[in-house]
């Protein structure tokens, strides 16, 4: 099995901004990844470059050993974009046959509208779908040509809680079918739910590339906050295993996998703590502290 | 591993054409004010007086039936490239469409065929009116002369069409074409013969495309002005302006979004 995509030293800057600063990344045939990260991290900028959308600055891109912009590359390949937009005047169908038309070996067109669970609106023009449907919609397109590889860009997004269940499911079984899938996303669960490796970008690099096990223990799970006695800094918390802490005159908050290690440890510098709570972290907050250190 | 790498090209073609054509005919904006109005204008300015003739024996009923066919194609190709254009790229389809398998060629190629299929019906229905409401009579072969010299000239109308597509935006684009398309066709003698508008615009219509095109259709009545070889050459010449003009604003378009 070999490399479907592979990013060198790849940068990407658009005028005073450099939202790729340095990626290097090879998913292999068979892989099923989510790059996750916040909003602006360089996700959709880093997909982009994979598919040839945009010319890395310096680096390299390679899509199946081949240029990006190859046709033989991109009928390999499957593609859901975020901001991307179609007609509304032909049926889910219609759009379906036309994609398929694109590629050498497509799906029958009622099985790709299936996979999307757009059975219901197959004969819907597009322009009467709803913003979730229209999302399926993007996921049926990609897929139809039973492509290789997906490249899925924020895939769920604007679906409601059943939509995107089918959806995941969807995902999931074209995995198991040995599809090499690629997506993006900001939710840390839904990349737990899906992916077999997690690449985490922030400000455009990769802080970390895992699976979704090592990646969930790097992160706290608890959230401490209390009400010091006396005015307390942030050197008082030094050596100990803290995420995302504020100090303020009159509140403390802070992140911790070891909150009872780290009270021990408050409790002995002599910290006087009013008004203590301990709770589960949410996760997207934890992850997000993770990824915006200062 | 399938047996071929890529899809067919003429299969793509043809999807695309056909989708081409769906979605034209499904916007009554597209397909009305392209079929219908160089019908209407006909009735307006054609019908009252298609049953003279010129002082040379050329019927102005047929004559003005050659205006407005000229007029109707070059409507088809400057609206529908140069409005469809300009709203594709508002609503980001070209996005899509640029990380598919389907060469961008293709996807223009398939905007071509369905603007000429579009501009034969639209002359085929101003024709068949005209014969039918205004008994104009010409031989089949000279219709059919006029449909195929027009058709075939269409190639700056279409460059034009794609110029202003890729240089203004969706809500741009209808204005702008009006501004170009309506005056050079009012210029060039195909609302009004070139001879009872004013001296000024008589002496600039030589420089127009329209007026060279319509020549086109004209000739194919024994009421040209000028020979075949002068029009088509006049028409290379726009085209080839137009057409660098649609390139430049292409690459501008590309440079700003897949740079």
């Amino acid at each position: 099995m070999g490399t479907v995509v592979e990013l060198r030293g790849a940068r990407k800057r658009f005028g005073e901004i450099e939202a790729v600063r340095g990626v290097d990344l090879a998913i292999g045939a068979g892989e099923l990844v989510a790059l996750l990260g916040p909003n602006g991290a360089g996700k959709t900028t880093s997909i982009s470059l994979m598919l040839g959308l945009r010319r890395p600055t310096a680096g390299e891109a390679c899509l199946f050993g081949l240029d990006p912009e190859d046709r033989r590359a991109r009928s390999r390949c499957g593609v859901m974009l975020q901001e991307s937009g179609t007609t509304g005047v032909l049926t889910v169908s219609e759009i379906v046959d036309l994609f398929r038309a694109y590629y050498p070996a497509p799906l029958p067109t009622a099985r790709a509208i299936s996979l999307a669970g757009l059975d219901a609106k197959a004969n819907a023009r597009i322009g009467t779908l709803s913003g979730g449907e229209r999302q399926r919609l993007y996921f049926a397109l990609a897929v139809c040509g039973d492509p290789e590889a997906m490249f899925l860009d924020e895939p769920t997004v604007g679906m409601d809680v059943e939509a995107r269940r089918g959806v995941l499911e969807s995902i999931h079984a074209l995995s198991a079918a040995g599809k090499t899938i690629v997506l993006t996303t900001h939710y840390l669960e839904e990349a737990d739910q899906l992916a077999h490796r997690i690449v985490v970008i922030d400000r455009g690099v990769v802080i970390a590339d895992a699976t979704p096990r090592e990646i969930k223990s790097r992160i706290p799970s608890k959230r401490i906050n209390f009400k010091p006695d006396t005015p307390i800094g942030a050197s008082t918390f030094s050596g100990l295993p803290v995420q995302g802490l504020e100090v303020a005159d009159h509140r403390v908050h802070f992140l911790s996998n070891e909150p009872e290690a780290v009270l021990r440890a408050l409790f002995e510098r002599g910290v006087v703590m009013r008004d203590l709570e301990v709770t589960g972290a949410d996760l997207e907050e934890a992850f997000l502290s993770l990824t915006r250190r200062p | 591993m399938t047996s071929q790498a890529v899809a067919p090209v003429l299969k793509m073609l043809l999807a695309q054409t056909r989708s081409e054509l769906l979605m034209r005919w499904r916007v009554p904006a597209f397909s009305v004010t392209n079929l219908v109005l160089p019908i209407v204008f006909f009735t307006f300015f054609g019908l009252p007086v298609a049953h003279l003739r010129r002082g040379d024996g050329v019927s102005i009923g047929a004559y003005l039936l050659a205006s407005f066919g000229a007029y109707a194609v070059g409507n088809v190709m400057v609206y529908g490239f140069g409005i469809g254009v300009a709203n594709e790229r508002g609503m980001k389809i070209d996005r899509l469409m640029r990380a598919s398998p389907l060469p961008p060629l293709v996807f223009m190629l398939a905007k071509v065929l369905t603007a000429l299929v579009f501009s034969l019906v639209a002359l085929v229905l101003l024709i068949a009116f005209g014969i039918v409401v205004g008994g104009i009579h010409e031989t089949p072969a000279v219709w059919a002369t006029i449909i195929t010299r027009l058709l075939a000239g269409s190639l700056p109308f279409i460059a034009l069409g794609f110029a202003i597509g890729y240089w203004s935006g969706p809500n741009a684009a209808p204005a702008l074409a009006n501004l170009i398309y309506l005056p050079l066709s009012f210029a060039s003698g195909l609302f009004v013969p070139l001879n009872q508008l004013p001296a000024f615009i008589q002496n600039l219509a030589p420089y127009l495309p329209s007026y060279h095109y319509a020549q086109l259709a004209w000739s194919a009545l024994g009421a040209g002005r000028e020979s075949l070889g002068e029009s088509l050459l006049w028409l290379a010449a726009y085209t080839a302006l137009f057409l660098t003009l649609a390139v430049r604003s292409y690459r501008r378009e590309e440079r700003a979004k897949f740079a």
